[in-house]
């Protein structure tokens, strides 16, 4: 081949696979993909490696272990440019709920022998630690989107992802609104778009895997589930409290209601 | 190998094409392994204390982030332990809806594995990439196959990984049936492209390995058991969920992050082998067979031929799938109503990979106290160090390159979801 591929590196650190997963999940798209670029380090799919530096790293996954907290620079060190992926990797998925607690608390109460595990106290998104190139959200990430960003980066141009709320997803599809019609809690309002308005036109309210949108207006949503749904400090509390609850929106409003 | 010594250490520290982060570490002196450890440096997330004080309700949706393969059977699993706390019974369409759905992340699962992460090993290849270059026919059509079982998981649970419409009493809102019939159409195609590959897979040079297994699987009276059931043996244990933990325990050993289930004899298997060889006369007629044309007897004990068991359990996912589409009626409610209330209850489902239980025990306002979650990696544990042991005492005369790829592919006729077994740990109880 007279062209030079660019190298492609995914990397995990603790998640549940599922955002790689959507890697190979484009059964459609697989094989033009291995075209497009060299897939150099992938270990869930090939034990070949090709040595570094790599054109576009995807890094899944939240830093949890010391061990990872090195790791994570080498890995930038080897990357052009790095994306992450996913909820853990962007916010510190749903094993950052530790982060509200002593996380002695939970070695202690769920192994046998505490010492032989190594852990950090919280489980913190990549880019506290490395500069990021782009964040992409969700949980799991949507695989369309997964393309349009490998797809912008191979061209040298900025990914289409909106930054807009799930609301504006549920208005151009013409789904109901869950909160007005059944009067359930729903964090559509305070969320980015990207899911392909799974939930409300599921009949449930968004329980936001794709995390906060831009300069989201948590306090009204509060308000809102807790005067007028009559929910109470802990429903509230939680609501915000789950697979992005470290992202720094939701965190300040669940911590509001501590 | 050092001369001086005789030592020769065989080493993998990141494992490839397994999901999540595993390595092993064997060491030879003088013809005898003086030293074996698989271990699982996938960091723990703590997902037993993190659902304490949660909602009952929310059990499904994070225990399905435990694994991006497997999801539905942290949710399933999840879901009927809450339904047998609180006295619910799922029964009927919505019975066959669930069953439709976890035949969907069988076919998606045991595809992935079986081509795209199993079969390059018999082949001496890196990756499945690579088969593609000779063979794009071939994975072409597993591609087609993985995307249906998706497809399946789509249509009932709004998305493959983390589905979002299934509940604690059923669903949010019953599936479209135009497009469940869509996907019957597929699922006659399905059947046929599940025996090509399965056939194509039964050419492979299988290396010779037979173990003597304490086979531990669900078995239902009127099914092969994939979501429901009691827990058999074929060492004449038959076990309500309830008296599971009674009989099966786990242990924290210091090489690895996830607990090593112990059953009454010390190691036992999980997963396709144990099914087929535990409930083996209720597979279809065409599986059967599938088997026979394979070459599977009825009992199946070299864990290398594990891929064509998938395979066949792949083409009867397919087969029961289209007989409850056909079947179906639309349910007249999504879901059972649930009243939230205190209670103990369990569940168990058969995962792609084996067994995963559940246990929760909820406080007056359903909210959890305590969680047990018994996933089927964290149970093969012990088996899988048990074949490596054989593996490598077996192949001693092949070079460290050589014997390293084999305990590789030792360690991938597991299909260990590395990052599932990482999470399970026993939890005392505390309130919040």
């Amino acid at each position: 081949m007279a062209v030079k591929r660019p190298k492609l590196a995914v990397w995990k650190f603790s998640s549940c696979d599922g955002c790689q997963l959507s890697l190979l999940d484009c059964e459609d798209e697989l094989l033009a993909v291995a075209e497009a670029v060299e897939i150099a380090y992938f270990l869930e799919a090939t034990r070949a490696e090709v040595r570094g530096p790599y054109d576009i790293s995807l890094v899944e996954g939240s830093i949890s272990t010391p061990h990872d907290a090195e790791r994570i620079h080498k890995v930038r060190r080897k990357s052009k440019s790095l994306i992450t992926i996913g909820a853990c990797a962007t916010a510190g998925g749903i094993q950052a709920l530790r982060n509200f607690h002593d996380v002695n608390d939970f070695v202690r109460a769920v192994y046998a022998h505490p010492e032989y595990i190594s852990t950090l106290a919280k489980s913190t998104p990549i880019q506290d630690h490395v500069q990021v190139d782009f964040e992409l959200h969700g949980c799991p990430i949507d695989k369309f989107q997964l393309l349009e960003v490998l797809n912008a980066f191979l061209n040298g141009r900025k990914p289409n992802i909106p930054r807009h709320s799930q609301c504006v997803e549920c208005k151009l599809a013409g789904t109901v609104c869950v909160m007005v019609a059944r009067g359930e809690p729903c964090l559509g309002p305070v969320t980015q778009a990207g899911c392909g308005n799974l939930c409300p036109s599921n009949d449930r309210p968004c329980y936001g895997c794709f995390g906060p949108k831009e300069m989201p207006n948590t306090g009204s949503l509060a308000d809102w589930s807790a005067r007028r749904l009559g929910q109470d400090a802990r429903q509230v509390r939680h609501l915000f409290r789950a697979f992005t609850a470290y992202a720094e929106p939701f965190r300040k409003e669940s911590e509001a209601h501590e | 190998m050092s001369k001086a010594t005789g030592t020769r250490t065989i080493k993998v520290d990141a494992l490839a094409r397994v999901e999540g982060e595993g390595a092993l570490h064997v060491r030879v002196k003088g013809g005898r392994i003086t030293d074996l450890k698989f271990r699982i440096y996938e960091p723990p997330r703590f997902f037993e204390a993190l659902l304490r004080g949660r909602m009952f309700g929310d059990a499904p949706d994070i225990t399905a982030r435990i694994c991006g393969i497997c999801p539905l059977a942290y949710m399933m699993g999840a879901s009927q332990a809450m339904e047998d706390a609180l006295g619910v019974e799922v029964t009927g369409p919505l019975r066959d809806l669930r069953r439709i759905a976890y035949c969907g992340e069988w076919i998606e699962s045991h595809v992935l594995h079986a081509a795209m992460l199993h079969a390059p090993d018999f082949l001496g290849l890196d990756d499945a990439l690579l088969i593609a270059r000779e063979n794009p026919a071939l994975v072409e059509k597993a591609l087609q196959l993985k995307k249906l079982g998706n497809d399946i998981l789509d249509v009932i649970g709004g998305r493959a990984v983390h589905p979002v419409n299934l509940k604690v009493g059923g669903f949010y809102k019953a599936p479209d049936r135009q497009r469940l019939t869509a996907l019957r159409d597929r699922l006659d195609w399905a059947m046929g492209a599940s025996e090509d590959l399965a056939r194509a897979f039964a050419g492979f040079d299988f290396p010779a390995l037979e173990v003597d297994y304490a086979c531990v699987s669900l078995r239902h009276p009127d099914e092969y058991a994939i979501c429901e059931g009691r827990i058999v043996s074929n060492r004449g244990d038959d076990l309500a969920l309830e008296d599971f933990l009674d009989h099966y325990h786990e242990e924290h050993v210091a090489h690895s992050n996830a607990l090593h289930g112990v059953g009454p004899e010390g190691r036992y298997l999980v997963g396709p082998l144990a099914r087929y060889n535990n409930n083996f006369g209720q597979l279809s007629d065409r599986a059967k067979a599938l088997a026979a044309d394979c070459g599977l007897g009825p009992m199946v004990i070299n864990p290398f031929k594990s891929i064509l068991v998938r395979m066949v359990e792949t083409l009867y996912a397919c087969e029961e799938a289209a007989r409850l589409i056909d079947a179906h009626e639309r349910p007249v409610e999504p879901a059972v109503r649930v009243t939230p209330g205190p209670g103990t209850g369990h569940g168990c489902t058969e995962a792609p990979r084996g067994i995963c239980f559940h246990r929760y025990t909820l406080d007056d306002e359903g909210r959890i106290v305590q969680a047990v979650i018994v996933p089927p990696t964290a149970q093969n544990q012990k088996q899988i160090e048990d074949d490596l042991r054989r593996v490598v005492e077996a192949n001693l005369d092949l070079d460290t390159e050589a014997l390293t790829w084999r305990c590789e592919q030792t360690i991938r006729n597991y299909d260990p979801c590395i990052s599932c077994a990482t999470h399970f740990l026993k939890l005392s109880v505390e309130r919040e």
